[in-house]
C-alpha cells in the first residue's frame, strides 16, 4: 500500500474510528509538572480519542503493560472436588497506538522471548491480537537515551503502521495486512511527491539529531562485558545500588517473573498468577534450603547489566537493551547503564 | 540487529505450559523427618516419558509448585518416584499426602545424564545428602542395565544416620557382588557401625580406572567443590565429572529467569552439566 498523509486534526476522528473495533492504549497527558510545568505523559487505555498526545517525549513505563501485565492469571483449578486445572488466556483486540520506535524494538525481543523453544500463549495471543502503531522520532526524547548505538531507532519490522509527524500532518506507511485495515478506518489522502520529500527530509533531519554515545559498535558489547566480569567496577557501581528493582520495572525487555495462588474467598477454586519479578532482590536467585546463587549486590547488579547486553541478545537474536533510559532515570542511586557500557569499554 | 520474523501466530495457540496433568500417589513413605518418599502415576494413563537427571514441577492446589528431582528411572515401569525435603510452603504441605492423594505434576523438564555415552564405561556415583534423590535415578538406571556398564561404584554420605535417604536400597546394593558400595556418616549415632566422616574420605577406599571412570556427583555446594576435587586428583577428566545443580526453576520453560547461571537456563540446558561446563558458568557453584 502506497503512504498516505493524515491531517494532525483528523487524528482523533481516527482514533474514534479505531475504538468502535479494538481497545486503544495510547500516551496521554498525566500531570504538569508544578515546579517546571513540564508535561508527564503514561500510557493509558484511551478514554476519549481527543486526549491521545503524540507528541509526548517519555514515559515511566512503556506500552509493555498491555502485553505483558503486571499480575496475570496462568491456571485456574477447583479446591471443592476435581481441580480441573485450566489455562487463561484472555486477551481482546488492541492498538498501541504512538508507540516509538525503541519500545517496537524491545516488543519484538518480548515477542522472541515468550515464542522461543517453548511457546508461551498467555503473552502470545495476546500479541497476536495487538496491532502496533508506531511514531517516529525526530530527535533524541531525553538526555539519558541512546537508541542510536543500541540499534533501535530504525526497526525494519514489529509495527503494522508507522506515522512521521511532518508539518501539520502526518506521513502514514503501512508495513501489514492489518496496518492497511486499520489506516482504512482514518480520513486520508495518497503521499504526493512533496509528502515524500518532506518525509524524506525528516530522515535526514533524524540522522543529524542523534549521536553515538558509546565509544564502540553495539556488535561488541557482549564480548567487552565478557572481559569485564571479575572487574572490581561491579562492586564499585553496587556501593550506591538500593537494589530497589527499578530498574527492571521500568525496563521494556525485562520479563523475568515469579509465580504464586491465589484462593477464592469461599475456598472453592484457586489461581496460579504471576507477577513481574527482579532479578536485584535478594531471594531472587535463592533456593528452598536457603542457598543463594547471587548473595552479593554486585553479582545481581551485574546480573541484569549481563542480560541487558549479552545474555537475552545471544538467547533471542534481539537486543535486551533498547537503550530507552528508563532505567537510568528511574535509579534512585543515579546507576546508569549507558555509562556503565562506557565504563566498562574503557577500563579495559 | 538483525529482525526476523517470529512466529507470535503458532505460539498464540500452543498449549499452556503452565498447566499440570493429574497424579494420584500410590504410595508414600517417611523417609527420614524431612523426607518424604512418593510414588505416582499419571491419571490420564499416558505416563511421564522421562530420563534420568530430569526433575518435575510438583503442585499442591491452593498452595503452589516445588520443583523435584524424579529420583527412580524409567526402566521401573510407569510409576515415577520422588523424594521431597519439607522446607518451604508446598513441600511443608506434601508432608500430610499419602496414598490415593492427588498433585499436579509438570513436566518432565530439563536435560538428562548422558547414559549413552556412558556405556561400556565405569561410573563413581558420589551422593551427598538429598542429592542421592537425583543420583538414585541414574543408579537404577544402571543397575537395571547392569550388563551395559563397566564397575560401578556408589559412594554415599549424609549427616547422620538418620538422615540417610533409601536405606533398604543402600543395603541391598552393599549386598551386590557387581556394585561397590560404601556409606558414611558425619555424626555417627551409637549403633552406626559404619564408615564415619566427610564423603571424600570414601575416595581413599576405593581404586577408580580414571580414562574409564564417569564420576557422578551431586549434593549440597560445600560438598560439590570437595569432591570435584578428589575425583580430578583420582585423574578423571573434567568433561568426565557430572553434576546436577540445584536452583529454584519456577517456571521450568526458560521464561521466569529464576534458574539462571550467567546466560543458561538450567531448567533447560541443565540441571546436568559436566565440571568442564559448571567451571567456565562461575556462578555454578
Amino acid at each position: 500500500m502506497l503512504p498516505r498523509v493524515l491531517k494532525q486534526a483528523d487524528l482523533a476522528d481516527w482514533v474514534e474510528a479505531l475504538m468502535q473495533e479494538r481497545r486503544v492504549a495510547a500516551p496521554v497527558l498525566k500531570e504538569t509538572a508544578p515546579n517546571d510545568g513540564r508535561e508527564l505523559f503514561s500510557w493509558e487505555v484511551v478514554q476519549e480519542a481527543s486526549e491521545v498526545r503524540l507528541d509526548y517525549d517519555v514515559t515511566v513505563l512503556g506500552p509493555k503493560k498491555f502485553l505483558w501485565p503486571s499480575r496475570q492469571a496462568l491456571v485456574t483449578y477447583r479446591l471443592d472436588g476435581d481441580p480441573k486445572p485450566e489455562a487463561v488466556i484472555r486477551h481482546e483486540p488492541q492498538v498501541l497506538f504512538g508507540v516509538r520506535p525503541c519500545d517496537i524494538t524491545a516488543i519484538a525481543t518480548l515477542d522472541a522471548a515468550f515464542a522461543k523453544d517453548v511457546p508461551d500463549p498467555h503473552y502470545l495471543a495476546r500479541r497476536s491480537d495487538t496491532a502496533i502503531v508506531g511514531v517516529d522520532c525526530g530527535g533524541p526524547c531525553h538526555e539519558t537515551s541512546f537508541c542510536l548505538d543500541m540499534g533501535s531507532l530504525d526497526p525494519e519490522s514489529g509495527y503494522d503502521v508507522m506515522l512521521t509527524p511532518l508539518e501539520g500532518e502526518y506521513y502514514v506507511e503501512v508495513k501489514t495486512e492489518l496496518g492497511q485495515a486499520l489506516v482504512e478506518a482514518g480520513k486520508m489522502r495518497q503521499a504526493t511527491n512533496e509528502d515524500m520529500a518532506a518525509h524524506q527530509a525528516f530522515q535526514e533531519a533524524k540522522r543529524g539529531a542523534f549521536h553515538l554515545q558509546l565509544p564502540f559498535d553495539v556488535e561488541y558489547l557482549p564480548e567487552i562485558l565478557d572481559r569485564s566480569y571479575d572487574s572490581l567496577v561491579w562492586e564499585a557501581i553496587a556501593r550506591r545500588c538500593f537494589s530497589c528493582g527499578s530498574c527492571n520495572t521500568t525496563c521494556p525487555t525485562c520479563y523475568c517473573f515469579d509465580v504464586y495462588d491465589t484462593v477464592a474467598q469461599d475456598l472453592g477454586s484457586g489461581t496460579r498468577v504471576r507477577r513481574y519479578d527482579s532479578c536485584q532482590l535478594d531471594p531472587f536467585a535463592e533456593v528452598a534450603g536457603g542457598e543463594s546463587f547471587r548473595e552479593e549486590r554486585s553479582s545481581r547488579l551485574r546480573h541484569r547489566m549481563f542480560r541487558k547486553g549479552k545474555y537475552i541478545l545471544e538467547q533471542t537474536g534481539r537486543p535486551g537493551c533498547v537503550g530507552c533510559g528508563r532505567c537510568e532515570r528511574a535509579c534512585v542511586a543515579e546507576i546508569s547503564i549507558r555509562d556503565t557500557f562506557k565504563q566498562i569499554a574503557g577500563s579495559q | 540487529m538483525t529482525t526476523g520474523q517470529i512466529d507470535v501466530e503458532h505460539g498464540a495457540s500452543a498449549e499452556s505450559p503452565y498447566v499440570p496433568r493429574m497424579a494420584r500417589i500410590v504410595a508414600a513413605e517417611q523417609m527420614s523427618e524431612t523426607e518424604r518418599f512418593f510414588r505416582l502415576e499419571m491419571e490420564d494413563g499416558r505416563g511421564l516419558a522421562y530420563e534420568p537427571g530430569q526433575f518435575v514441577e510438583v503442585m499442591v492446589f491452593g498452595m503452589g509448585e516445588a520443583p523435584i528431582s524424579i529420583c527412580s528411572s524409567p526402566t521401573q515401569g510407569e510409576a515415577f518416584e520422588l523424594c521431597v525435603r519439607s522446607v518451604g510452603t508446598v513441600t511443608n504441605a506434601l508432608k500430610a499426602y499419602g496414598e490415593g492423594d492427588r498433585v499436579g505434576i509438570r513436566g518432565p523438564f530439563g536435560n538428562t545424564f548422558d547414559t549413552e555415552a556412558m556405556k561400556g564405561e565405569d561410573v563413581l556415583f558420589v551422593a551427598g545428602g538429598l542429592g542421592l534423590a537425583p543420583t538414585r535415578s541414574l543408579i537404577r538406571y544402571v543397575l537395571d542395565k547392569r550388563e551395559d556398564y563397566g564397575r560401578v561404584m556408589i559412594l554415599v554420605g549424609a549427616r547422620d544416620p538418620s538422615l540417610l535417604l533409601f536405606r533398604d536400597e543402600l543395603e541391598a546394593w552393599a549386598g551386590r557382588d557387581d556394585v561397590e558400595t560404601l556409606v558414611t556418616v558425619d555424626r555417627p549415632d551409637k549403633s552406626w557401625k559404619g564408615n564415619v566422616g566427610v564423603i571424600t574420605r570414601l575416595f581413599k577406599k576405593i581404586q577408580v580406572d580414571a580414562p574409564q571412570t564417569w564420576a557422578v556427583v551431586v549434593g549440597p555446594p560445600v560438598m560439590f567443590k570437595f569432591t570435584v576435587l578428589e575425583a580430578l586428583a583420582e585423574g578423571i577428566p573434567e568433561h568426565r565429572i557430572i553434576c546436577s545443580l540445584e536452583r529454584h526453576m519456577k517456571c521450568g520453560v526458560g521464561k521466569c529467569g529464576h534458574c539462571q547461571i550467567r546466560g543458561v537456563y538450567v531448567c533447560r540446558e541443565g540441571p546436568v552439566f559436566t565440571y568442564e561446563q559448571v567451571k567456565r558458568l562461575r556462578e555454578g557453584i
